[in-house]
């Protein structure tokens, strides 16, 4: 943190200064965090009328580049309603939830190397522990809202997120074995190297190459995404658990989702595609200053995939989502486990 | 040192507060929520304490699993827990003196630190030896204890499988989607021809 050497020459003391500065750092990254959630909706609105052969946004600014602020706006602006029968302190709690985590997780996310708020020993848990809170926005608004529709949707949306934890948790194991680390600024490390073509070093391109398949598809359900967007199934449930909100707290909401989305593709580019390392090891590529140009790249390339995914894929049924989880992704990603360790123990010597 | 302070005192006093509200809740789905709070609290005071590996797993089993499941419970079930409770009042000595067993052992435990000041060197460390606390209880585990560990991993299989026999029901007649199937049929294993004369019908 260099604001603290800065702050401590102004005259404060180091326990003030080191606070001051965090929250400014913690501030600036809350905000550039939510600009990168506009515009990832925008893309994903882009993305999906490209596939479709239609424009998309493209009224409110240059391009449509400023429809999501407008959107924003249009919510803040609107009437709070709050269903008669609803649980009054839940139905407000469960938008506040479901926000909060989504911001929290970034505490742990480095862009560059050192640029992270806090570099937890146990980072990967932690994100782990973050993102399996998440289902209780969810189940908290589907029951406070008193509907059957959002309580139909919660109940899917609760099975069906810790379902996909599970995968997720082993995929996480697989990746904290390779790189002998629970840290997320050591696990990026372990996949650095000294060769020009430093791509081939990332655990992308190793043998966890399969785990970066199942961690994807897992994210997609994990995050409610097409093809696993069964909570919000529009066709079924309306809306899903977030039926009865509006205004504000469904602004949390869609905040949230978007926010989860952004967090684990930058968790993926982090785990297998060498989060802030360029690919190719030559001189004005790989300073350490471009680092955080190749995270969000890679960031926003996973980004893209997503969206593709969500404009192609057609909507799984209940019990095939069932199905994939328990019986293919589990099964592989625990055999993946095992060969895991098996070849830490036989080729690897940091472990 | 007065942040640690204080952030001990806020874990301790939400924690405390959250456990009565456990009991004391009309609505039960509002107990399990607090139970969650209550949870929490603790992991943060395990963070304090400097064992941030059990303070994640923590929040990751209880919370993460084992809460939504009481969730999931609690909110499908109709039960009419008023009725429930109407008679749970003449349950108070005996909770009451279980409870006031745990504080007795509780200080007996606490007091010996206090009496016996050579008592504190079995005091566990979280980060022994300057290693992780992750990498310490990986090798009380999996090195020193390994065995026993898995006998307990043996032991939870058998309860896992007798809970599967426990459940599980073949319902005969039941037409399920076996999708290596489906994958595995050609246009030859679909499509049968016959050869139908005129006038006769198939």
């Amino acid at each position: 943190m260099a604001l603290v050497p800065f702050l401590q020459s102004l005259g404060l003391p180091f326990g003030w200064a080191w606070f001051l500065s965090y929250a400014v750092f913690i501030a600036v990254i809350c905000l550039v965090l939510m600009l990168g959630v506009a515009a990832v909706i925008l893309a994903d609105r882009k993305i999906w009328a490209a596939v479709q052969l239609r424009r998309g946004p493209n009224v409110v600014g240059p391009f449509g580049l400023l429809q999501t602020i407008a959107d924003a706006v249009k919510f803040l602006l609107k009437e709070v309603i709050i269903p008669a029968g609803a649980n009054k302190v839940l139905f407000f709690i469960a938008p506040m939830v479901s926000a909060i985590l989504a911001f929290i997780a970034w505490a742990v996310i480095p862009f560059n190397q050192g640029w992270v708020i806090s570099d937890l020993n146990v980072g990967i848990l932690y994100l782990f522990a973050v993102s399996s809170l998440s289902v209780y926005g969810v189940v908290m608004a589907g029951w406070a809202s008193n509907s059957k529709y959002a309580f139909l949707s919660a109940l899917r949306g609760a099975a069906q997120m810790v379902s996909y934890e599970v995968s997720i948790g082993f995929v996480m194991i697989t990746v904290l074995l390779f790189a002998g680390s629970l840290n997320l600024t050591q696990i990026v490390n372990s996949q650095s190297t000294g060769d020009i073509l430093a791509f081939t070093h990332w655990h992308f391109f190793s043998f966890l190459f399969p785990m970066l398949v199942i961690f994807f598809v897992s994210s997609l359900a994990e995050t409610q995404r097409p093809p696993f967007d069964l909570l919000e199934a529009e066709s079924e449930l309306v809306a899903g658990f977030f039926v009865e909100y509006s205004s504000g707290p469904f602004l949390l909401f869609f905040l949230a989702e978007y926010m989860n989305v952004m967090m684990l593709c930058g968790l993926m580019s982090l785990l297998f595609l060498g989060g802030w390392l360029s690919p190719i090891n030559i001189w004005p590529l790989n300073i350490p200053a471009l680092g955080i140009f190749w995270f969000l790249g890679k960031l926003a390339f996973l980004f893209f995939m997503m969206a593709m995914v969500k404009a192609m894929v057609p909507r799984y049924r209940y019990d095939q989502l069932m199905r994939l989880g328990w019986k293919v992704f589990l099964p592989t990603s625990l055999l993946w486990v095992v060969l895991t360790a098996a070849w830490v123990l036989v080729f690897h010597h940091h472990a | 040192m007065l942040l640690q302070a204080l952030a001990f005192y806020l874990f301790s006093a939400v924690l405390i507060a959250s456990a009565v509200m456990v009991v004391a809740a009309r609505n039960p789905v509002h107990s399990v929520l607090f139970l969650i709070l209550a949870f929490f609290n603790a992991a943060g005071l395990l963070v304090l304490l400097g064992a941030e590996f059990i303070a994640m797993l923590l929040v990751v089993v209880y919370v993460g699993a084992v809460a939504v499941l009481f969730l999931f419970v609690v909110m499908m079930l109709d039960v009419d827990f008023a009725e429930l409770k109407r008679g749970s009042l003449q349950y108070l000595p005996f909770g009451g003196l279980i409870g006031l067993i745990l504080v007795a052992e509780l200080l007996m435990a606490g007091s010996v630190w206090v009496i016996k000041p050579l008592a504190s060197g079995a005091v566990a460390n979280a980060t022994p030896q300057g290693i992780t606390n992750t990498e310490a209880l990986g090798r009380i585990l999996y090195t020193d204890y390994v065995y026993y560990f898995q006998i307990a991993g043996l032991v939870l299989l058998v309860a896992m499988i007798g809970a599967i026999v426990l459940t599980l029901r073949a319902r005969p007649g039941v037409r399920r989607q076996v999708i290596s199937v489906q994958n595995a049929r050609t246009a030859a294993m679909a499509v049968d021809m016959h050869d139908i004369k005129p006038g006769e019908g198939a």
